[in-house]
């Protein structure tokens, strides 16, 4: 007789009249395969943690947003926010929807041309481009998005130097009625900043101004804040025209758009609660639209949404090393996935699924990595079926900023897969090594020797 | 000898009550097992035995999952202390 599936006994107590803070059951359906793929195939195959990318999600995810605004507003572009995800596999997978890139640095930059990126369609944001990045965007004839006065005075300077005329445009932050207001990047709309540099620009006769560029936060909650910004780019854009006849050609919204994730505290589910592509695009296009650009001279609107386009693409398999239970009793089940690869562990309430069958019995747990830190949490509270040692989870919705913001701490990092949309998967990052770590180090000849 | 206070008393759907405190819990089928076991005064080593025929689980697993459970039951006050002598 074939043994049956083990589950470690469990008493809980029922107790009546009690919200629940755990999440909803909707949560516990097993995850046992990604795309068509077994979980179980793909750990044997790359090991455990693994980072998997479902290329259907990216770009089912992609067409849904591009569709939300273009079929409410004549010209639309997004520019693939590289920091968000970086792999090249997933740019790749961007820039063959019709992408742009959008980067933030030099490093990034040069991505984004190794990718096989037009200059011309590289969007450079950020405050720290060195000389040789501006030189770089100048030559390249790429959309460099100014910063601050410092920046500006550099290109100016570039330009007459390399006899060229670089395509500018400023970032304008704002208050959009939301909190914390994103006022450390770019120039400010109310006190006046926006209007000096673009005089300055317009004046200095060697820059071409060519769009107006924001960014209002991340993960906003809030479409109508996209509203009052588009407003006031609108009014920037229409200010211009009217005093220099110099017409913008785009405007930039940036991202920010919230995934479906759950922010921790949150009482629902971000899945249920958060604005869609449609309220964001609905409140963009209508202030732009309501605004008084003649119909026929709407500018170019720029979208450089990032986690929102990626978030659900990406899942996490890892492993459980152990259950434990902590001197007050409660249980607590150790994964080998820690905060050094799942960052966004520290914002977010991940839902997490058991990648097995398991039965209607669950427990609240709290969900450690195996760093020998405190702060390596997972989940504090999580409601899950019970998990035996070496079965695996699945977290959901990790594709934004853990891919570029994990660390190498203590563990090296791990395998990423993508599953192409015919279900082949394929390895897109191989796990790093003894090797590749140590091929950074250099040993002083003094320290090689010691006797213990 | 871990004995169960012989008036709690678990249902076949996995619900027990106990009627001192007024609690109620919910156990899974293999800590129902284990219950009625105990409730049965089997050792540790006659359950061990039966659940390691049925079930695919190793020995050591078992141990460590059995003594996590009984310690949730003394916190629940679900054992006897005064009859238990040892675990
Ligand atoms: C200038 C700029 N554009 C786009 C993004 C992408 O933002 P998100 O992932 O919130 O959509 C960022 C993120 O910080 C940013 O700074």
């Amino acid at each position: 007789m074939q043994k049956q599936r083990y589950e470690r006994p469990v008493i809980k107590k029922l107790e009546t009249n009690m919200p629940n803070k755990f999440g909803t059951k909707t949560e516990y359906t097993p995850k046992t395969h990604i795309d068509g793929v077994a979980v179980k195939e793909l750990v044997k195959e790359y090991g455990s943690p693994l980072f998997v990318i479902s290329e259907k999600t990216i770009r089912k995810t992609y067409r849904e947003a591009k569709k939300a605004f273009s079929t409410r507003y004549p010209k639309v572009q997004f520019g693939w926010s590289y920091k968000t995800n970086y792999l090249s596999a997933v740019c790749n997978v961007f820039h063959q929807e019709g992408s742009w890139a959008e980067v933030v640095s030099g490093f990034e930059y040069q991505k984004a041309l190794l990718n096989g990126v037009d200059g011309k369609k590289i969007i450079f944001n950020g405050p720290d481009k060195t000389v040789d990045d501006l030189e770089m965007a100048i030559e390249n004839d790429s959309l460099i998005h100014i910063d601050h006065l410092d920046e500006l005075y550099t290109i100016i300077e570039l330009a007459g130097k390399m006899n060229k005329k670089p395509k500018v445009a400023i970032r304008v932050n704002m208050d959009t009625g939301i909190y914390p207001m994103w006022d450390r990047f770019g120039f400010n709309y109310e006190n006046g900043q926006a209007w000096d540099a673009l005089n300055k620009i317009v004046r200095s006769e060697k820059l071409e101004l060519v769009g107006l560029h924001t960014h209002i936060g991340t993960f906003m909650l809030s479409a109508n804040a996209y509203s009052v910004a588009a407003y006031k780019m609108a009014d920037l854009a229409l200010g211009i025209q009217k005093k220099y006849n110099h017409e913008i050609k785009y405007i930039d919204m940036g991202g920010g758009f919230s995934s479906k994730n759950t922010l921790k505290g949150a009482y629902l589910p971000g899945s249920d609660t958060n604005p869609t592509f449609d309220d964001f695009a609905e409140a963009i296009t209508s202030a732009l639209i309501n605004s008084d650009f003649k119909p026929d001279q709407l500018p170019l609107l720029i979208l450089e949404t990032g986690r929102a386009l990626i978030d659900d693409a990406g899942f996490l398999i890892g492993s459980v090393i152990s259950n434990k239970r902590l001197a007050d009793g409660k249980r607590t089940t150790i994964l080998d996935i820690g905060v050094n690869l799942l960052f966004t562990s520290f914002w977010y309430d991940h839902k997490i699924s058991p990648a097995q069958p398991f039965t209607q019995y669950t427990e609240d747990t709290v969900l450690y990595g195996p760093l020998c830190m405190n702060i390596d949490v997972i989940r504090e509270n999580a409601n899950l079926p019970l998990l035996n040692k070496g079965e695996q989870v699945v977290v959901h919705s990790v594709g934004a900023y853990n891919m570029t913001q994990w660390m190498q701490f203590i563990t090296l990092r791990p395998n990423i897969v993508m599953i192409d949309e015919k279900g082949k998967h394929h390895l897109i990052r191989e796990k790093e090594s003894m090797e590749s770590i140590n091929h950074f180090e250099k040993v002083p000849e003094h320290l090689k020797k010691f006797e213990l | 000898m871990t004995k169960i206070k012989s008036n709690v008393a678990v249902s076949e759907s996995g619900f027990v009550f106990n009627p001192i405190t007024g609690e109620s819990y919910s156990v899974n089928p293999v800590a129902a097992e284990i219950f009625n076991m105990l409730k049965e005064n089997k050792s540790f080593d006659e359950i061990e035995k039966e659940l390691l025929e049925k079930y695919q689980v190793d020995a050591e697993t078992l141990e460590k999952d059995f003594n996590d459970f009984i310690s949730m039951l003394k916190q629940y006050q679900i054992i006897d202390e005064n009859n238990e002598k040892e675990v």
